[in-house]
């Protein structure tokens, strides 16, 4: 069966062939007039016959704010690796609005396409300042030599001020990040995410580490964030989870448990037993 | 001004083109003008080995380049500067006609040796100086780049990647120790007359090359240094510091490092084509991996990721190894890798690094 697969695949009617396939579209194209920016249908990801992500299915509309939870080993990071490119799934198809298929795209245009991502540890560049982390994250022609000949105009200027004054680092601007503490390490990533001008952002364990004063502002500028963007919070801290969340889904075993709003899903037996009972 | 605001951002290097602008003002004065009696006269023999020195410097800014700058540790970058000497050696060749011991007008004495009749197709062109130049910069970035596709693209990095170039350098070195491979084998080629119709040997002729060295070298610092601060190059030292990162904030990764050992691999190229006329010979030696690892050491020693580190580290060492192999020839290499322990373990930023500790603590 599987030598045929691939030729299935193709004469499939329900989807236009592969040629025909739209590049990267950047983000004001981004056909969306289903409701969902991003489509996750029957992944499966296996690592050595264990499977990660089992069949998820997932569908985030465009500007909302979704927290996902799951026991660890639930498969949410990969779940993001899947998205962004870094780990591709032995089935099952990843759309990005309706018409990008991110299984065919790389890492960089996915991220260039507008997906954002945090990882879960805070990776910033340690050696760069803040400014110049975010100068580099900028949107903008991301060629070889359109950067070696780059200068920021003024209005890339104000806009790393805009971001710096949101992550609150103003102060730190000139510091290295390598230098900063873990919660303004975190928040310089979000930052990094922003200048992106992503249409989603995938945040995995935001407030990992941070004290409940760093938490309480991170939650915030998540809030705040939803509606311009999509923004997708894995996160183990229920207490964070249930102050920003409208709607969770909870994955176990790689995939989908329960859905709904944090009530409907702190009640639900299944999960009660698989998560939030011990 | 523009001098000013150079010398506040960047003072090393602007004490490192002060410096190479006084050589290149005294040293040709000592030599040609100051008359031989005197004391204060600068003979050949060390006019050519500053330049030597020189062309060393220029590899080791090309390796920092890479190696400080984007963490590829490439341990075989003695084989682009061997290629660019290579080119220049079979121009200098061509050059010799039919003063050669056959007198064959075109055909290098070592072709009439194995017999052959006619030049090999390789060889058409390199009679001319300007295409000679095009190959010195052409055949390592070309390689470089064929290399560097690869490699970077399957996502090689790190020991591996050291690695593979050890073994590009090392196959290279068997390669060109081939007589049929046509470039002179093990003898490589040597007896050079004349570049461009300048008698190599005239003393006119070196200072000429020492001062091509030494704008070169000055040259390829102010490039350096203009990549290393722009938008460019701080997407490099990022992708050093967090590659995956990089990729996620939308750089293609792979093309970065690729234009950039493509750079590299150029300037070796041009390091290589300085030195073969000055030194007077290149043979599959310059291939060896040995070469290549001494590189690393001139970088680590200098001070890797500070562009003028590498510059002074290629010669300090290198004035080093001068010193000893005439002092003490069996004792140079476990010098150098007595050196090389004690920088790695006490000076992880180099000789450099030492000095920029003392000033930033001072008050
Ligand atoms: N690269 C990998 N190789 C093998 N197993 C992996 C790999 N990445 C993740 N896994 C496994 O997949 C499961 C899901 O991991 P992960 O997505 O990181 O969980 P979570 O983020 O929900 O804690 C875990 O059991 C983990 O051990
Ligand atoms: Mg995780």
């Amino acid at each position: 069966m599987r030598p045929l697969d691939p030729l299935r695949k193709a004469l499939r009617r329900d989807r236009v062939f592969d040629f025909m396939m739209p590049q990267v579209v950047f983000s004001p194209d981004l056909d969306i007039s289903h409701g969902p920016i991003l489509y996750l249908e029957d992944v499966t990801v296996s690592f050595d016959g264990f499977k990660a992500l089992n069949d998820l299915t997932l569908y985030i509309d465009d500007g909302e704010l979704r927290c996902i939870i799951g026991p660890n080993g639930a498969g949410k990071t990969t779940m993001m690796d899947v998205i962004t490119g870094k780990t591709r799934p032995d089935s099952g198809s990843v759309f990005f609005g309706q018409k990008i298929d991110l299984l065919r795209l790389s890492e960089t245009d996915i991220a260039q396409g507008g997906i954002g991502r945090k990882f879960q540890r805070p990776t910033v560049f340690e050696s760069h300042t803040v400014f110049e982390n975010l100068e580099l994250s900028l949107a903008a022609d991301k060629g070889v030599w359109p950067t070696l000949f780059a200068v920021l105009n003024k209005a890339q200027r104000e806009r790393i001020d805009e971001i710096l004054e949101t992550i609150a680092l103003t102060g730190q601007r000139h510091q290295l990040a390598g230098t900063l503490s873990h919660g303004q390490k975190q928040w310089l990533e979000i930052g990094m995410l922003l200048a992106q001008s992503p249409r989603v952002l995938l945040v995995d364990e935001p407030v990992a580490g941070m004290t409940p004063q760093e938490t309480e502002r991170t939650a915030e500028l998540l809030v705040s964030l939803a509606g311009k963007h999509s923004v997708v919070v894995v996160e183990h801290d229920m207490e964070f989870v249930r102050s920003i969340a409208r709607k969770v889904t909870v994955l176990h075993e790689g995939s989908v448990l329960a859905e709904g709003t944090m009530d409907e899903v702190q009640n639900d037996p299944r999960v009660i037993e698989v998560y939030l009972g011990d | 001004m523009i001098l000013g605001r150079f010398y506040r951002s960047d003072r090393g290097g602007a004490f490192l083109l002060a410096g190479l602008f006084v050589l290149a003002v005294v040293v040709p004065v000592l030599n040609l003008a100051v008359p031989e009696s005197s004391p204060f006269h600068l003979s050949t023999y060390t006019v050519t080995l500053i330049g030597k020195y020189l062309c060393y410097a220029l590899l080791a800014l090309a390796l920092d380049l890479i190696w400080g700058y984007c963490g590829i540790l490439s341990l075989g970058h003695g084989a682009f500067f061997a290629l660019g000497g290579y080119a220049m050696g079979m121009y200098l060749m061509r050059q010799i006609g039919d003063r050669g011991v056959y007198g064959n007008p075109d055909l290098p004495d070592f072709m009439v040796f194995l017999n052959w009749q006619e030049l090999p197709w390789y060889w058409l062109g390199f009679d001319m100086f300007w295409f000679a130049m095009l190959m010195v910069v052409l055949v390592p970035g070309l390689l470089a780049f064929v290399f560097g596709w690869f490699s970077f693209r399957s996502r090689v990095t790190g020991v591996y990647l050291a690695i593979i170039t050890q073994a590009l350098t090392f196959a290279l070195m068997l390669a060109f120790f081939r007589n049929e491979m046509g470039f002179g084998g093990n003898n490589g080629m040597t007896d050079f007359k004349d570049i461009l119709g300048f008698d190599l040997q005239a003393d006119g002729t070196r200072v000429a090359l020492f001062l091509a060295s030494v704008i070169t070298l000055a040259v390829s610092y102010v490039i350096c240094r203009f990549i290393i601060n722009s938008k460019l190059g701080r997407v490099i030292v990022a992708i050093r510091d967090a590659e995956s990162r990089t990729r996620f904030v939308g750089y293609q990764v792979e093309r970065y490092k690729l234009w950039l050992f493509v750079f590299s691999a150029v300037l070796a190229g041009i390091a290589g084509a300085l030195y073969v006329p000055q030194v007077g010979i290149i043979n599959p030696g310059e291939f060896a991996p040995l070469n290549s690892i001494e590189l690393v050491i001139w970088v680590a020693v200098g001070g890797r990721g500070m562009l003028y580190g590498a510059v002074l580290g290629a010669l300090l060492v290198n004035y080093a190894k001068t010193y000893f192999t005439a002092a003490f020839p069996e004792l140079w290499l476990f010098a150098l890798g007595a050196l090389f322990v004690l920088v790695t373990i006490f000076l992880p930023k180099g000789l450099v690094g030492l000095w920029k500790r003392k000033r930033d603590t001072e008050p």
